[in-house]
């Protein structure tokens, strides 16, 4: 008996339901349709009209005569539940959806011939797990990101070399214990950080990727999320809060996102970023183009642009992300720069584990503790248990 | 059988064979009438509510993670382990809390504008009250996590008056203390506390005014004094208009899932568990288990209110 649709949580159906051959693929690009359907995080299609000098849209449109209507989406899940419903040409997936979305049959695989720019495309991006599946490429690489930590320069004169200022009780630069000054993420993938950070002190574990712990493991990494809970404050759930609390609430270390990283640098806060020697976990979006798109010549279109344009440039640097083509770190087609791009990981890639559902059938050892678990144990352990 | 003039005869007769059959069978009139809302009440909110019911009945499989379509009381168990179970009383402790804090300040407020207020400053009192609704609820809250912030404008004041000491040794206190107003219980208090207030005010205050002025003279007269005039005459009194009002800050509390995400100590209430649960980790069956028990804990409420007479007045 199945009432009713339960969005998202089909862990374990992503091992278990790979696609045996995909819907036809395109293998040609006619005239575009005149519209085109996104669904975006906030601030990733942007025309003009929060800041004049960002805009990779109005062009596309006069370009190609496709009109973008974007819808935005606040989570992960809402992508997916937006994506169920139809009616929408193409997405910006990140990692912990792009593979349900797969599996879902919910996206078509992209015919990468198709696409001129996909040439220049980060090699290391070209065939990453969280879009191609079976050598089968289900999407196009948008922006990718490291979550870093975060700190007051006032506090570091030197950057901390370890997750440990926000992990272990002690006493920071200034004399003072890190005690109510660090924060973490209020999200259950904050455990995946944890277990990063057990990964490099705690070898004997084994662990071989944060998001794919046993119980052994996954008990280890709550043990030390409860040792962090006393040195806490509040999580961070909401940039702008968090942006909040490093200027009024005293807090002088947290993991953390570039984008508040470059705004309060902006303000002209002492504050600044690393990736300390553990490495650190991070985000990856794909283009991804509905199985039923209604219009998928001015889909295609889209990922061209999205690659070929100024929108890698300038969005990585509104957004503060990494571009998924090289060459827009350089060659001047957008805002960004070199230096840009190295603020905001650009050279850190390898120290990255990107953002994954973790599922109950994983790769690295069988079975492990799957997403559901998570996130009522680290419930449990906000709440002091 | 004559038809009515200036129509023709099937359709007259067609109209009064209706009308006539209204008026030997009025129940029917009024069914055709309540059919609407009663079908809007009826699909729309009991519908979702036992949808809602009936998830939590279901189960999710320990190994895949997925949704069991079988009855079972398992997930309600699960809402008994220690953490679960703790996310429960914290948000009910924190509902009785707002509630008892809002009827205390409220009555007084309530009392002033029902009994002593005329004119402009009825009018003033009227603004004031409902004035909080009209902004934005989000824009409150974030102006109160500045206000209670660390580095905020309380804390700026206390320490300008020399009494920092004061309100460290209120900080100091377990449980309910924390690094700053803004991430302790306290500073969650009192916001839910300024939020909510309004829903108090109101109800009492349209109490307060059906007391008669004639009463509160008889009683005057009769020798009693203010003390018990307000005891044994206007309290009983106005006590629907409490009840009504805690129903509404007592329930906005359980419920409020904002708040306490940004004002406060992480730790969780059950809006925030339901929030949690639901999504990526998709234990919907536990997300509607933790839902069903503000539910519950209202329908005891009322029960109990009902029982002491609350409604009498209705």
């Amino acid at each position: 008996m199945k009432l009713l649709p339960t969005l998202g949580g089909f862990a374990s159906a992503l091992l278990m339901a790979m696609p045996a051959a995909a819907a036809e693929m395109m293998t040609e690009i006619g005239p575009g349709e005149g519209q085109i359907d996104i669904v975006a995080w906030p601030g990733y299609i942007e025309r003009g009209e929060t800041v004049a000098e960002f805009d990779w849209v109005t062009k596309f449109e006069e370009d190609t005569g496709c009109m973008v209507r974007v819808k935005t989406a606040n989570t992960s899940d809402e992508m997916v539940a937006l994506m169920n419903e139809g009616g929408f040409d193409v997405v910006t997936a990140s990692g912990d959806a792009s593979l349900r979305l797969i599996a879902g049959k919910r996206v078509q695989e992209v015919n990468v011939d198709l696409i001129p720019s996909w040439s220049t495309v980060d090699e290391r991006l070209k065939n990453a797990n969280w879009h191609t599946v079976d050598g089968r490429h289900y999407g196009t690489p948008y922006m990718w990101g490291p979550n870093v930590l975060m700190y007051n320069t006032d506090v570091f004169p030197e950057p901390p070399e370890s997750w440990a200022v926000v992990f272990e009780e002690m006493t920071l630069p200034d004399g003072q214990s890190n005690e109510g000054r660090i924060q973490a993420y209020d999200g259950p993938i904050h455990v995946a950080d944890a277990a990063q950070y057990l990964m490099y002190h705690r070898p004997e574990l084994g662990i071989l990727s944060p998001y794919e712990l046993n119980q052994e493991q996954y008990e280890a990494a709550l043990d030390l999320l409860r040792q962090q809970r006393k040195l806490v404050g509040r999580y961070w759930h909401n940039a702008f809060i968090q942006m909040d609390d490093f200027k009024n609430e005293g807090v002088v270390a947290s993991g953390s996102w570039p984008f508040q990283v470059n705004l309060l640098k902006a303000e002209g806060q002492p504050i600044s970023s690393t990736i300390p020697v553990e490495g650190a976990t991070g985000w990856a979006d794909t283009v991804m183009m509905h199985s039923e798109a209604p219009h998928p010549n001015c889909s295609y279109m889209w990922m061209e642009h999205s690659l070929s344009s100024n929108l890698q440039s300038d969005l990585s640097l509104w957004f503060g992300a990494v571009p998924s083509v090289p060459a827009a770190c350089t060659d001047g087609r957008g805002m960004q720069t070199a230096e840009g791009c190295d603020a905001n990981g650009f050279n850190d890639f390898d120290k990255i584990n990107f953002w994954s559902t973790p599922i109950s059938r994983c790769e690295s050892q069988g079975e492990c503790v799957p997403y559901y678990r998570w996130v009522s144990d680290y419930i449990g352990v906000i709440g002091g248990r | 059988m004559k038809a009515a003039p200036g129509l023709p005869a099937a359709q007259a007769s067609a109209l009064a064979r209706l009308s006539d059959a209204f008026w030997r069978h009025p129940r029917i009139f009024v069914a055709l009438l309540l059919l609407l809302p009663l079908s809007w009440l009826g699909v729309v909110y009991i519908g979702s509510l036992s949808a809602l019911l009936l998830q939590s009945f279901f189960s999710i499989d320990e190994f895949s993670g997925l949704v069991q379509y079988e009855f079972t009381l398992k997930t309600y168990r699960e809402l008994l382990t220690p953490s679960n179970f703790d996310i429960i009383l914290r948000t009910f402790l924190m509902a009785c809390a707002v509630t008892v804090a809002a009827s205390i300040i409220a009555f007084p407020i309530a009392l002033f504008a029902a009994k002593y207020a005329r004119g402009r400053l009825k009018a003033l009192f009227y603004l004031g009250a409902m004035l909080p609704l009209w902004s934005s609820y989000l824009v409150k809250i974030y102006a109160w996590k500045l206000i209670l912030a660390k580095e905020g404008i309380i804390n700026w004041v206390v320490e300008a008056l020399g009494l920092k000491f004061l309100l460290e040794l209120i900080l100091s206190t377990p449980v309910i203390g924390g690094n700053s107003l803004s991430v302790s219980y306290i500073g969650t208090f009192i916001v839910l506390l300024y939020v909510w207030l309004p829903f108090m005010i109101l109800p009492v205050q349209a109490a307060l005014e059906r007391v008669p002025r004639n009463v509160l003279e008889a009683t005057a007269d009769l020798g009693a004094s203010r003390g018990q005039a307000l005891r044994h005459v206007v309290l009983p009194l106005a006590l629907p208009g409490i009840v009504a009002g805690s129903i509404f800050t007592f329930s906005l509390t359980l419920g409020d899932y904002i708040v306490p995400q940004i004002i406060g100590s992480s730790r969780r209430f059950i809006g925030q568990a339901v929030y949690a649960h639901q999504g990526t980790a998709g234990n919907i069956p536990l997300a509607a288990a933790f839902a069903v028990v503000p539910i519950l804990i209202m329908a005891v409420y009322l029960w109990l209110a009902k029982r002491r007479g609350a409604f009498d007045a209705l």
